[in-house]
């Protein structure tokens, strides 16, 4: 009896010290989850979500605070992706952050520019080249299409053009199910 | 002597449909109204535009140069005024536009200058350039910049130099009538391939259904007396003209996953390419035309040499096509794409224009599930497992699709030809393929944006962290020096009232005000020094005007205002 009892306390110590030794040893440093949430995000770093970046808003879905249908950017697929990720229900686009529309880019009419430099200061990735009473352009491969730069301009010269399609990002189209006629 | 032919896994044996288009030597096509040549015809960058419209080009004139480390020339293919350069519709299933010059021919047909190399004295780099900007790319039908490939492997040289002639696509008969017609120059273009090479040998293959052409390329290597040349007639089955797969058929060689045929000495080139190589090193002609096999649904099937950028329909018009024609196809019936107009340009990768029409390719049977019978596995020739794929395929499940080696498959069509359920796999397999190279691009982007992004807000905190620091500084210098200066003694200007100004240490207090006054100083002394600006070289007269109005100033100043009313 005796004998069982220490033999049992001796593994429970041996494996204690282990188990505490490897909390130690492996620690995770920050959160993994919130680097994977991260990477579904779109990186428009367009704050429609209502967090400064796609990064806050990760570690907030991460934290629970927010819900995993605020970036319309993302659009279906990025809410199924995250409900995947997360075991979460798919939930529908919420209104109020916005819509999924195409991808676009900013254009800035260059006839109307007055070179105020605002909207270099909105562009969250540095997209926009310029400098004071100079005319500013958008760097078109940099811009994520977040739309943050419309609401300084004080002369609305900046609008948002669909990106075309090119013979470089043409897709084949997912081959059409022939609906075939019962009997 | 009998070489040693290995197998392939897979393949099938479709109706060749080949002597149709072989009963007629190769014609030349007249001179269309206009050639639309596109600049993009190569894989790799979009060459940039040379001339301008309403510039006067003559043949054989660069028109597009390579642009970015793989790209390829391209040039006017007749003499003649360029009319445009503009997007035009080119021959391409997704009926997008790209960057063409327009160029109506004058009708002389005149060269321009030519620049000719001699392959043997010059050196390699400056050989691949030549051949970059003569234009010269694939012509089996992946365009690839031959320069490119022209680059011996690790050790210098090279094994062996694969030459395909097998030509397995049904229909087509270019490459063959090109070898029966043009063997011996074709040999020269090989000869100086296996120069810039190294090669020890050169294998030249050619599928058993085109004994004139072995016979032909046979007699041309006993006539120039090339020793280790050898044209290898190899057993015709579907696709023996893959790169891949003649390699394995002539030198057992199996090219793994994830390797390069270099990897392992061989190297492979279409032989058409070896003749647009004999045109651009012997003439110094760039590559401004080719053989082009115009079959199907047409009265007269047969090869023409078309200049590139002529219209197909031109081309098409000479061999009469039926009334019911419905389409054309590019390339053949098992990898060919269909084109969105009639009227689309002939480009470098035009191998046949195949004329199309219900009875001759009919719709394709109903769809019906897969019901794993792996008659696709039996037939691939890349020793992939189709079904698998198509099921990841269709379910948009592209990482899964892509473990089953979706990239290895070189959609040769094989998969959809033996399915009894009539599914177009291929179509599967492009989606799948296109949508996997968009996320890719995306992701690349979006980490593009995620790095931009933060080095923004490392910016900023960078920026203000150095606006403090230097703030800082400047304050603690302002500090020492009024403090330095109250020690020195109380007869310092700065430090005007007077009551503050004790020998021993100042208090913080003091500090303070003595740091305003300072301030208030400097700002007066500034001040001070701001003179008007424009009081400087004036003339004589404009002196003595401000002199009087000076001296009107001091006088009413002097004297009181008299009350006027």
């Amino acid at each position: 009896m005796l004998t069982a009892l220490l033999v049992m306390t001796a593994v429970a110590l041996v494996l204690g010290a282990l188990l505490g030794y490897a909390s130690l040893k492996f620690k995770v440093e920050g959160d993994p989850l919130v680097e994977k949430i991260d990477a579904i995000l779109p990186q428009t770093q367009c704050g429609q979500c209502g967090f400064p970046g796609c990064r806050p808003y990760a570690t907030a879905i991460a934290s629970g605070e927010a819900e995993i249908n605020q970036c319309p950017p993302g659009g279906e697929e990025g809410i199924r992706k995250l409900a995947d990720l997360l075991g979460r229900e798919f939930k529908a686009l919420s209104e109020e952050h916005g819509v999924e529309k195409p991808k676009s880019v900013a254009v800035i009419d260059e006839n109307t520019c007055i070179g105020c430099t605002l909207c270099i200061q909105a562009c969250p990735v540095d997209a926009i080249v310029g400098a004071a009473k100079q005319l500013h352009t958008v760097v078109a491969g940099e811009c994520t299409g977040c739309e943050l730069c419309i609401a300084p301009c004080p002369v609305d010269c900046i609008t948002m053009a669909p990106i075309v399609e090119n013979i470089d990002t043409w897709k084949w189209r997912y081959p059409v199910i022939q609906i075939k006629q019962a009997a | 002597m009998l070489r040693k032919l290995f197998k392939f896994h897979g393949g099938v044996k479709p109706q060749t449909n080949k002597v149709q288009s072989t009963t007629q030597p190769i014609a030349p096509v007249p001179l269309p109204e206009r050639l639309v040549i596109p600049l993009h015809q190569a894989v790799g960058g979009h060459p940039r535009p040379l001339v301008a419209p309403g510039d006067k080009v003559f043949k054989g004139q660069r028109i597009g140069g390579a642009d970015g480390s793989l790209s390829s020339a391209v040039h006017a293919s007749t003499s003649g005024i360029v009319r445009d350069v503009a997007p035009a519709l080119m021959p391409h299933t997704s009926g997008l536009t790209t960057l063409s010059v327009v160029i109506e021919p004058d009708g002389e047909d005149r060269w321009g200058e030519l620049d000719k190399v001699n392959y043997r004295t010059t050196p390699p780099d400056e050989l691949r350039d030549f051949l970059r900007d003569a234009g010269v790319v694939g012509l089996g039908g992946a365009v690839f910049p031959s320069y490119a490939k022209l680059k011996p492997g690790k050790e210098g040289r090279l094994k062996t130099l694969v030459i395909n002639g097998a030509e397995c696509e049904p229909f087509i008969t270019c490459d063959d009538l090109l070898m029966r017609e043009r063997a011996a120059d074709m040999l020269k273009g090989i000869v100086a391939m296996r120069h810039m090479l190294q090669a020890e040998e050169v294998l030249i293959g050619i599928e058993d259904n085109k004994p004139e052409a072995v016979a032909a390329v046979q007699t041309a290597i006993a006539a120039s007396g090339q020793t280790g040349i050898e044209a290898v007639a190899i057993p015709t089955r579907y696709p023996a003209g893959g790169a891949k797969q003649l390699i394995r058929v002539l030198t057992g060689i199996e090219v793994p996953h994830g390797r390069r045929s270099t990897d392992f000495g061989v190297q492979c080139f279409n032989v058409g390419t070896a003749y647009s190589i004999f045109e651009a090193l012997e003439f110094g002609r760039p590559l401004i035309s080719r053989v082009v096999t115009v079959a199907g649904n047409v009265d007269l099937p047969r090869n023409y040499e078309v200049l590139i950028g002529t219209p197909m329909d031109h081309v098409v018009r000479l061999s009469g096509a039926r009334a019911d024609t419905d389409r054309y196809i590019m390339g053949g019936p098992m990898m060919g794409v269909r084109l969105p107009a009639f009227d689309v340009p002939v480009v470098k990768a035009t191998n046949c224009i195949l004329v199309g029409s219900p009875a001759l390719f009919p719709p394709p049977p109903p769809e019906m599930p897969c019901i794993r019978c792996g008659e696709c596995a039996k037939a691939c020739p890349a020793d992939l497992a189709p079904f698998e794929m198509y099921w990841f395929s269709r379910s948009k499940n592209f990482g899964k699709a892509q473990e089953y080696h979706l990239f290895d498959c070189i959609e040769c069509g094989c998969c959809s030809f033996v399915c009894p359920s009539h599914i177009p796999l291929v179509d599967y397999f492009r989606f799948s393929k296109s949508e996997i190279w968009a996320r890719e691009r995306d992701k690349s982007s979006s980490d593009a944006a995620r790095d931009r992004f933060e080095f923004k807000n490392f910016r900023q905190e960078r920026e203000k962290q150095e606006k403090a620091e230097k703030l800082a500084a400047k304050a603690a210098a302002t500090r020492e020096k009024v403090a330095a200066d109250s020690q020195a003694g109380t007869a310092n200007p700065a430090a005007e009232a007077p009551d503050t100004a004790k020998p021993t240490a100042p208090s913080a207090e003091d500090t303070k005000r003595a740091l305003i006054a300072a301030a208030m100083e400097k700002a007066r002394q500034q001040k001070a020094q701001v003179a008007p600006k424009n009081t400087e070289q004036l003339s004589a007269e404009t002196q003595a005007d401000i002199d009087a109005i000076e001296a009107r100033r001091a006088v009413s100043a002097a004297t009181p205002p008299t009350p006027d009313a």
